[in-house]
């Protein structure tokens, strides 16, 4: 990772039944992918705060990624409806903040579906590299000191 | 925030501990490197690395540091959570904390199996550890609810996986409930003659398990019955069954088939399910002579009373035991269990999708599913082994991975094909003395006694062709092919393209997943593999558990498997909802959601999200309260509460927010 090439930061978030097993699955398999992506688990991608997107960004991510079960699928019923309710309505947002829509994807990945982790994350860290750096925090890059943490959104 | 134990002191005080995982972590990942890291972290006390964190002395590790360094919070940095996160919550309460003290990073799944570079697989391992350092000073100290067991068990699939299952389980002294769909019991095994490599007849051995079933008096048998509904979780199903009319009350039906006899139908007009369409049936039929429950049932679709009205109802008068019930309707039965055993098996492929084989085109072509009813004693024929024009054969190719091992069908191997191609290639002939050609890819007879069978149907002189055939053709292109079908074929070990006449082909079509795997799967809440198999939750270790507690796995459902396979399967089955049953008791993930009364607002937000109903409003209080005995901890309501006075246990918005801060704390 010492090349030179700009390395983007990209949070997942992944629940705990589809995506979160397909990436144990990718990693089970040997799936080679992109190094970029840190994943956060979530019991139900119906979990997320539209907030701990924003926190994300806001804290030096330049994409969040959205892991969760098919339509149909959730363990909990209708957790990913309620995901993908929260996703389009914080996109619009993003969008007018001039944050680029490749940056935070949405994906339905089901537990057996371990090379769409893969294809998903090597997709969208060439797309959110060629996009370069967010730049909504100032934290130094890369390798620096020990960045300062900012407060996180919760008071 | 956080709520410390009664045993620790106010300053979160963290040991951190890098696995090796052998080479799998430490070959890719400078454990070294992040061990150094970790202890530089705000919090952590210790931090260590170790070969095994998951092997005794690994957790002796951990308790060893509790003790000497007073740890309150614990961070393993090793394999997936869902792998061994119990075993280091375990460790962790053996060492004296609470067990939820404990945050795992997952460096071995998530990072050296899937990162090429070392120096970023060392990286993002750091970033995990930090993650996880940044979120468990914030954890709580938090009590597992125990719940009671119910302890009887659902067993979904007649077929042989199922009946092992409940039977294992009546023997052990469980109320067992066996649905089955069709009509009888038995699934495939009951159609096959013989059972490869012993040969010894199907009927023989399985015919006393189905008997078994019937008398045994722990099993309630429901056959031609259907799932409706489940609810409730691991150790408290409940099941809806749907019970379809048969139009005979099966408590009177002796099985004399009498009725069978007086149908107006004089001779049998309609396909035999059971014999896949070879032999015709009446509109009231018993499915095959050992079908068990050993009760006939009526074919609206067929029977002239429900067509037209206009029947004399002959059957009826014939019934001695005036068991025939033309009012009968779609019965709703209750169950409460504990444990669910799926075992619903697989479909054949169907061979008509590989048009080349000329399957339905040409009569002489057939499944292996048919020829095993030809070659069957209580078949269509009798065990005598025709053609549909009522010729014997005198040459046979059968071509196997039909809808198996090809890109254009399933890549799968279907595994159980080669040995009964092999098994009905000495069937057949022994009973015509007809040559036999084998079409096969590879011959794969990994099993015990399986290549032995293969070494012997070799020198019993059935001859093998190496080539996947190419197509079933009745273009003949010399005297010799006169009247027949010929296989063409490139013979791989010649190296040339050869055509075999045949009178007959047999297609040994492979396995698939039911047609209805997918509306099976969301009933039990479970996960499949893009070709329809049910998921199992660990493929080495977990082989029959599901990712939902308490639904376990047998049979075919979860991929192609024989009958010895089978059998073994269905009795670890069995012996994981016994496990779980005879506990009496589960422990429920304490990660329900709860609201903070304070803060709540009383807008009922969270009440509309819940798909459980677990959310109800006080209205005195004026504030939403969770029923956590409803909850099942998806916190789909935490994250609508708009005034975060919804918070779900282990993954509270603080718990999060540290996790994100920490993910992005690169250094």
């Amino acid at each position: 990772m010492s090349d030179g090439t700009f390395q983007p930061r990209i949070v997942a978030f992944f629940c705990n039944w589809c995506t979160y097993t397909a990436a144990d699955l990718a990693g089970i398999s040997r799936m080679s992918y992109a190094a970029n992506v840190r994943v956060v688990r979530l019991m139900c991608s119906g979990r997320l705060d539209p907030q701990f997107v924003v926190a994300a960004l806001r804290q030096g991510a330049d994409g969040v990624l959205i892991g969760g079960c098919h339509p149909g699928d959730c363990h909990y019923q209708v957790g990913n409806h309620k995901a993908l309710r929260r996703f389009t309505l914080l996109k619009r947002l993003l969008g007018q903040l001039g944050i680029e829509d490749e940056r935070v994807r949405l994906e339905w990945i089901a537990a057996s579906e371990g090379d769409k982790v893969q294809r998903v994350i090597n997709e969208m860290v060439a797309q959110v590299r060629a996009l370069g750096p967010l730049g909504l925090t100032a934290i130094p890059r890369p390798h620096g000191e020990a960045a300062a943490v900012p407060p996180c959104c919760a008071e | 925030m956080a709520t410390l134990g009664p045993n620790q002191g106010d300053a979160v005080r963290i040991g951190v501990y890098i696995c090796h995982c052998g080479i799998n972590i430490a070959g890719k990942v400078d454990v070294a490197d992040v061990t150094q890291f970790a202890a530089s972290l705000p919090g952590v006390v210790v931090a260590r690395d170790y070969k095994f964190m998951c092997s005794d002395p690994g957790q002796e590790l951990i308790q060893q540091d509790i003790r000497e360094h007073g740890l309150n919070r614990i961070v393993v940095a090793s394999c997936s959570p869902l792998m061994h996160e119990a075993t280091f919550r375990r460790a962790a309460a053996e060492g004296g904390i609470n067990p939820f003290f404990f945050q795992m990073a997952n460096i071995r799944e998530h990072v050296s199996w899937v990162t090429a570079d070392k120096a970023a697989a060392t990286e993002k391992s750091r970033a995990l550890v930090a993650a996880a350092v940044s979120r468990v000073g914030g954890h709580e100290a938090l009590e597992r609810q125990r719940v009671a067991v119910k302890p009887d068990v659902l067993v979904v699939g007649g077929g042989i996986a199922g009946i092992h299952a409940a039977l294992t389980l009546a023997d052990s002294g469980k109320t067992v409930y066996l649905v089955e769909r069709e009509p009888t019991i038995g699934g495939h095994m009951a159609k096959f003659d013989k059972t490869f490599p012993t040969l010894d007849c199907a009927a023989c051995i399985l015919t006393p398990k189905m008997s078994l079933v019937r008398q045994h008096p722990n099993i309630t048998l429901w056959t031609y019955a259907e799932v409706a509904d489940v609810s409730g979780y691991v150790g408290n199903f409940s099941v809806t069954v749907r019970r379809k009319p048969r139009y005979v009350i099966e408590d009177r039906c002796v099985g004399c088939n009498a009725c069978v006899e007086a149908c107006v139908f004089k001779e049998g007009k309609f396909a035999d399910e059971f014999n896949y369409g070879l032999a015709k049936r009446k509109p009231v039929y018993m499915p095959f002579p050992q079908a068990t429950p050993s009760v006939v049932l009526i074919d609206p679709a067929t029977c002239l009373h429900f067509k037209t009205g206009k029947c004399k109802q002959a059957c009826k008068a014939a019934c001695e035991r005036d068991a025939i019930d033309f009012d009968q309707r779609d019965e709703l039965v209750e169950i409460e269990v504990g444990a669910i055993v799926v075992a619903t098996g697989f479909q054949p492929f169907d061979a008509e999708r590989v048009p080349e084989y000329g399957y339905g085109q040409y009569p002489g072509v057939y499944t292996s599913l048919e020829v095993e009813r030809l070659v069957n004693a209580s078949g269509p024929t009798g065990g005598e082994i025709t053609l549909r024009d009522g010729r014997v054969p005198k040459a046979v190719g059968i071509i196997h991975c039909v809808g198996s091992r090809d890109h254009a069908t399933n890549k799968y191997c279907s595994r159980v094909c080669c040995m009964y191609s092999l098994k009905l290639a000495h069937l057949v002939k022994e009973r015509t003395g007809a040559e036999i050609y084998n079409f096969y890819i590879d011959m794969r007879t990994p099993g015990k006694g399986y290549e032995e069978f293969y070494d012997k149907l070799l020198e019993e002189g059935v001859h093998f062709i190496r080539g996947r055939a190419a197509e079933v053709t009745d273009w003949t292109m010399t005297p010799d092919e006169e009247g027949k079908l010929v296989i063409r074929a490139e013979d791989t070990l010649i190296g040339a393209v050869r055509r075999i006449p045949v009178d007959m082909v047999v297609l040994s079509v492979g396995l698939e997943a039911q047609a209805d795997a997918g509306e099976v799967r969301r009933l039990f809440n479970i996960s499949c593999s893009h070709e329809g198999w049910f998921l199992e939750r660990h493929p080495k270790l977990a082989p029959v558990s599901t990712f939902t507690d308490g639904v376990f796995l047998a049979g075919a459902c979860q991929g192609p498997k024989d009958i010895p396979d089978t059998v073994a399967q269905a009795g670890a089955a069995a012996a994981e909802a016994m496990a779980l049953i005879d506990k009496g008791y589960v422990e429920l993930e304490p990660n329900t959601a709860f609201i903070d009364e304070e803060r709540c607002s009383g807008c009922k937000t969270c009440i509309a999200m819940c798909p459980y109903s677990a959310i109800s409003f006080i209205a005195d209080a004026r504030v939403a309260r969770v029923n956590e005995a409803l909850c099942k901890g998806c916190g789909t309501c935490v994250a609508a509460c708009p005034s975060a006075a919804a918070q779900q246990h282990l993954f509270t918005d603080d718990q999060i927010f540290d996790e994100i801060a920490g993910v992005l704390s690169y250094v």
